[in-house]
Parts: C-alpha cells; sequence; structure tokens
C-alpha cells in the first residue's frame, strides 16, 4: 500500500508539470498585452511598462519563466495578483468558502444522486423509474446558468424561503441553494451511473447465489448489490470532487459567492495572468489528490484489487 | 383476430413479409441493423430525432419561420411581453426584448450558432480524437504513450475553465473561434474513448485472420477495426454535442463566447438576466429553445447507446 501511493504520487509529477505547462502557455503565450490593458486608453510610460514586465516577469521568454515559476511555487510563493496582493492571499480567502460549497455539493450529491438511482435501479421498469429517467434528462438538459436563475428567482425572491444571494458565506443555510444547483448536473450522472450499475449487477450469479442461500433483501443489496455497483459511481465522483471546485464559476457568479470560481473568472476577465496560472495550479493539485484517494477507496469496495 | 388484422394493415407491405423472411433468417442481423430496429421503436428516438430535424431546417432556412430579421429594432416594443397586447401570432407572441426586437425572430435566428458549434465542435473532435485513439491504440509505442498523457493532462482542466483562459485573449470571437477552441480542448476524450475500444477489438479472432490472410494495415484498420469499434465513440459524441452546445451557451453567457452582433441565445440569456424580475419572457424563450435543443441531442444519444449496447437487453 505504501509503495502503492508512493508510486502514484511520483507519477502525478509529469501530469502536474504538464497540466501547469498547458495552462501557463495558453495564459501567457496567446495574444494580448495585459500590461498595456492596465493603462486603458492612456498611452503607457515605456520605463513604466518596463518595469512592471519585469515585475511580473513577463519580459522571460517562456523557458526561463516556466522553470522560475515552478521554482517560485515549490516554495509555496503563487506569485502576485496585478493589484500588488499575493495569490496565496486571495486563495485564503476564497478557497474555505468554495469548500464549503463544494462539500455541501458533494453530500447533496451523494445523498439525493444514489437515492435516485437505488430508487431507479431496483425499480427497474417502474413509475419511479420512469420519473428519474426523465429528471434527470431534464436537469442534464437545462444549462445550469438557466436552473440557477430559476432557483434564485423562485426560492429567494418568489417563495422567500432563503437569500437570492449568499450574503453571509459562512451562513449554511444560505449557502444551501447553491450548493444544490452546483450538484445538479453531478446529481444526474450520479443517479444515471448508479441505476445502470445496478441493472447491470443484479442478474449477476452471485445475485442469484445470495438469493438461493436465502439471505435477507435488505443484506442482498447492501453487502452484495451495492457494494459491486458503486465502483463506477467512486470513480465519478472522485473526478467530480475536483470538477466541483473549479467549476462553480457559473454558479458562484449567480449567487455572488465570493469564492474561487469568482475569484478566477474575474482573473481570467483582467487577464491578469500569474492569478489564473496560480489558481489552476491549486486546483489541479486538489483534482489529482482527489484521483488518487479515490483509487485507495477502490480497495475498500473491492478486496479483489490489492495494492501491492 | 382483429388485432391482428389492424397491425397487419397498419403496417404496410407486410404482405410480402412472409416472401423475405427465410431471407433474413438466413442471414444473421448486424449491429447495426438490430440497432436500428430497436432505434425505431423507441419514442425517446422519434422525438428527439423530430425535433432535431425541426433544427436543422430552422438552422437553414430561419426565415421560413418569420419575415422579420434578428435585428429589426422598435424601442416602442421596449421589454414588451405577450400578454402586454392582443394578438399572440405571428413575429411578436414571444415578445420583445430591451431594444424592441422580436424575441421570436431572435429565437429562431439564434438556433444558427448553437447547431453550428455543436456539430463542427463534434465533428472535428471525432475526428481528430477518434483517429489519434484508433492509431494509438493499434499501434500503441510512443504515439499511444504520448496520447494517454496528453489525455491525462487535458483531463485535469475543465472544459469551461480551459476555453474562458483561450478565448479571454481574442478580443474579436466569430463561431468559428469558439468551435477551434472547444476542438482543442475537447479532442483528448473522443481519442480516450476510440483508443479503449480500439485496444479490446484488436485482439479480436477476425483481426488476426485479416492479417494471417495478409490484409494491409489500412485495410485491417478501416474494414475491420473502425466498424467494430465505432460504437462507443458514436454514443459519446452523440452526448457530448448536446453538451457543446451547452458549453457555447454558458462561454455566451459569461461573456467570453460568441458576441454581438452574432445572433446566439446564450448571449439573449446573459443580456436578459438583469431584467429577470420585470420581464421573465426575455430569459424564459431563448432559454427554453436552449434546454430543448440539448434535450434533444441528449434523448438521442441516450437511444443510441440504448440500442447499440447488448449488455442492457
Amino acid at each position: 500500500m505504501g509503495r502503492y501511493v508512493a508510486r502514484r504520487l511520483l507519477q502525478m509529477i509529469p501530469v502536474f508539470l504538464g497540466t501547469t505547462f498547458l495552462v501557463f502557455m495558453m495564459v501567457y503565450s496567446l495574444p494580448g498585452d495585459p500590461i498595456k490593458a492596465m493603462f486603458g486608453d492612456h498611452a503607457a510610460d515605456p520605463a513604466t511598462v518596463a518595469h512592471l514586465k519585469h515585475q511580473y516577469h513577463l519580459d522571460m521568454p517562456w523557458w526561463q519563466h516556466y522553470p522560475l515559476y515552478v521554482w517560485q511555487l515549490l516554495h509555496g510563493d503563487l506569485g502576485q495578483t496585478f493589484g500588488g496582493v499575493d495569490v496565496s492571499q486571495v486563495l485564503s480567502q476564497a478557497f474555505p468558502v468554495t469548500i464549503r460549497l463544494a462539500l455541501l455539493a458533494f453530500v447533496i450529491e451523494i445523498v439525493v444522486g444514489l437515492g435516485l438511482g437505488l430508487l431507479a435501479g431496483l425499480r427497474r421498469g417502474k413509475v419511479a423509474d420512469k420519473l428519474v429517467l426523465v429528471f434527470t434528462l431534464l436537469v442534464i438538459s437545462v444549462p445550469v446558468f438557466v436552473i440557477g436563475y430559476i432557483c434564485s428567482t423562485v426560492f429567494g425572491i418568489t417563495l422567500a424561503w432563503t437569500t437570492p444571494t449568499v450574503q453571509d458565506s459562512n451562513n449554511l443555510g444560505q449557502l444551501l441553494l447553491p450548493a444544490f444547483v452546483l450538484a445538479s448536473l453531478s446529481l444526474a450522472y450520479v443517479a444515471r451511473l448508479t441505476r445502470t450499475s445496478l441493472v447491470e449487477n443484479v442478474r449477476a450469479d452471485y445475485m442469484r447465489t445470495a438469493m438461493a442461500k436465502g439471505l435477507p433483501r435488505r443484506r442482498i443489496i447492501v453487502n452484495h448489490l451495492l457494494r459491486n455497483s458503486l465502483i463506477p459511481v467512486v470513480t465519478f465522483l472522485g473526478t467530480d470532487l475536483g470538477a466541483l471546485m473549479g467549476g462553480a464559476i457559473v454558479t458562484e457568479g449567480i449567487f455572488n459567492v465570493q469564492g474561487v470560481g469568482n475569484a478566477l473568472y474575474r482573473a481570467i476577465r483582467a487577464s491578469e495572468g500569474p492569478t489564473v496560472v496560480g489558481i489552476v495550479s491549486v486546483l489541479v493539485i486538489v483534482y489529482l489528490i482527489s484521483s488518487l484517494l479515490v483509487d485507495l477507496l477502490y480497495a475498500v469496495l473491492d478486496p479483489r484489487i490489492r495494492y501491492a | 383476430m382483429p388485432d391482428v388484422i389492424e397491425k397487419e394493415a397498419a403496417v404496410p407491405g407486410s404482405a410480402s413479409a412472409p416472401a423475405t423472411a427465410p431471407a433474413k433468417a438466413g442471414k444473421p442481423r448486424s449491429l447495426w441493423s438490430d440497432a436500428w430496429r430497436d432505434l425505431r421503436r423507441n419514442p425517446f428516438f422519434v422525438v428527439s430525432a423530430a425535433l432535431i430535424l425541426l433544427l436543422v431546417v430552422i438552422t437553414l432556412w430561419p426565415s421560413l419561420f418569420t419575415s422579420v430579421g434578428p435585428r429589426d429594432a422598435d424601442l416602442q416594443h421596449h421589454y414588451l411581453g405577450a400578454a402586454d397586447y392582443g394578438h399572440v401570432f405571428g413575429a411578436d407572441w414571444f415578445g420583445y426584448d430591451g431594444q424592441g426586437r422580436s424575441i421570436y425572430a431572435r429565437v429562431l435566428y439564434g438556433a444558427r450558432a448553437s447547431v453550428i458549434v455543436g456539430l463542427c465542435v463534434t465533428a472535428f473532435v471525432t475526428v481528430l480524437g477518434g483517429l489519434l485513439g484508433m492509431l494509438a491504440g493499434y499501434f500503441g509505442g510512443w504515439l499511444d504513450t504520448l496520447v494517454s498523457r496528453l489525455t491525462d493532462i487535458f483531463f485535469g482542466i475543465p472544459l469551461l475553465l480551459g476555453c474562458l483562459v483561450v478565448l479571454n485573449a481574442f478580443t474579436h470571437r466569430t463561431v468559428w473561434t469558439v468551435v477551434l477552441a472547444l476542438g482543442a480542448l475537447g479532442w483528448t476524450q473522443m481519442a480516450r474513448v476510440m483508443r479503449g475500444s480500439v485496444v479490446t477489438v484488436k485482439e479480436a479472432d477476425y483481426v488476426t485472420a485479416a492479417k494471417a490472410l495478409g490484409a494491409g494495415t489500412t485495410r485491417i484498420l478501416l474494414r475491420h477495426i473502425l466498424p467494430n469499434a465505432i460504437a462507443p465513440v458514436i454514443v459519446v459524441a452523440t452526448i457530448a454535442l448536446g453538451g457543446y452546445i451547452s458549453t457555447e451557451a454558458t462561454l455566451s453567457y459569461l461573456g467570453i463566447g460568441l458576441q454581438d452582433p452574432t445572433v446566439s441565445w446564450g448571449i439573449d440569456i446573459s443580456s436578459a438576466q438583469n431584467v429577470i424580475r420585470t420581464a421573465p419572457h426575455v430569459l424564459f424563450f431563448p432559454a427554453g429553445m436552449l434546454s430543448i435543443t440539448v434535450l434533444a441531442f441528449i434523448m438521442l444519444g441516450d437511444a443510441v447507446r440504448d440500442a447499440l449496447d447488448p449488455k442492457l437487453r
């Protein structure tokens, strides 16, 4: 197990370098001059421009800039925003909010998604199954910004059950609606994946054996069926936790949540290269670690998988 | 008995069925003809195919459905909803937006951007990803390593996030800029699917047989591997098509996708968000059309998957 984790951690290094390099090149090699843009319509003073370019290492060619960036990253230095604030400070304010939102969404996704999937899979072809199918189809089809606006208007203004936007990001009650919206798409995928997996496994030989042994229904479902069916669902959930953190751009915008997605969106719009690369690097690390955790969880769910 | 007669009457040409049946029984149906038989009976497929056909007609000839242009503005109609005037048919039955443009006309003309983006990105991604995935899966070696590592790297960057970064660099964006950005970031998904499919297929006996008979590499790839490995790719591509349309609208909504004067549902939804309480119809119709379009493609993908996946039969 220890050796497996060590090997996986080593394998992460090239993927991490590749992903950050890709983002780095996308940000810095595309057309546009962010320093000139800072001056708007005014003529820029060449000396100031040169100084700013030097300060943000924008005067370096990429083969010097990228290693320098990685070197600084290894020392915990994510660089500075164009406003002169450390990117790590921006992140330390935004990350707790996003983590709360993402974890809340993750819990909703697991509880509601698995619940609906179980309901549909165990009653294949019945009314409940059809209803879940239609519901998930609708949720997948309606884009998240439309769902967001509808929920914000209906629950926040018409029914006034909650605030239409988040005013206090420490208040879990206010975060609940955005979390539901953020979870909606993944929730539908989890429900469908669970259903498909259950339907495939319900006809397996071990199910017949378990029933022939006369085991109680609850035990057959929980210990035999679920444990085998959940493997693809866990894979999806693992990759999704990272996506929930980075993919909250739209939801955080609609509900005015001051999280990472919002900070990232503002940085992209302002062409703040250092901030974008810094935030994305951290998101990639979160993503890689969560996918490692999923692989380790496999061994718990499926004893046939052993990590030597 | 009357039931049977009714069924016979309902199917034209069923009289000749007994004559052709023995011939059919002699030749086993292929996966594709089997799937086609399944599809025709699936109500989801029929509904989605009809919707998509209608959408294609709207895309090609929007002027068939309205004589009003999408940019004809009359400020007298500023944010008028259908409830604000008596008649509900014609160019104004969806109401007007802030600049007094007919929402009905804008919704019709907006289909073009979405459908072009969806179809072109899917074609781009399927051809590039499919080709690289097939070569990587069949030959292995350094190409396989390269494609697999690239897939790993791209997998860590969500499509929307990557597109935001890339498109933000372009101040002037057209449909083709968006297509290229989505395609360049999306092809690895298809390569992964194709590679996995080819790796399982290439061990099959008929591939060995073809090799033993002296078939060339091109022939093996195109005649033996491709037809047997492409089913998962078609399924993923159909479902992804709806996703690409949704992503384009999200990008336009965020202000980093298409730009005026291109008519697009995403742009209209974006400009409607500020008036959602006072003029909800401005948001409702483009959002509804967008959702129906995505729904149609996802339903189609679902139906195709059910038809092509023998496990679910």
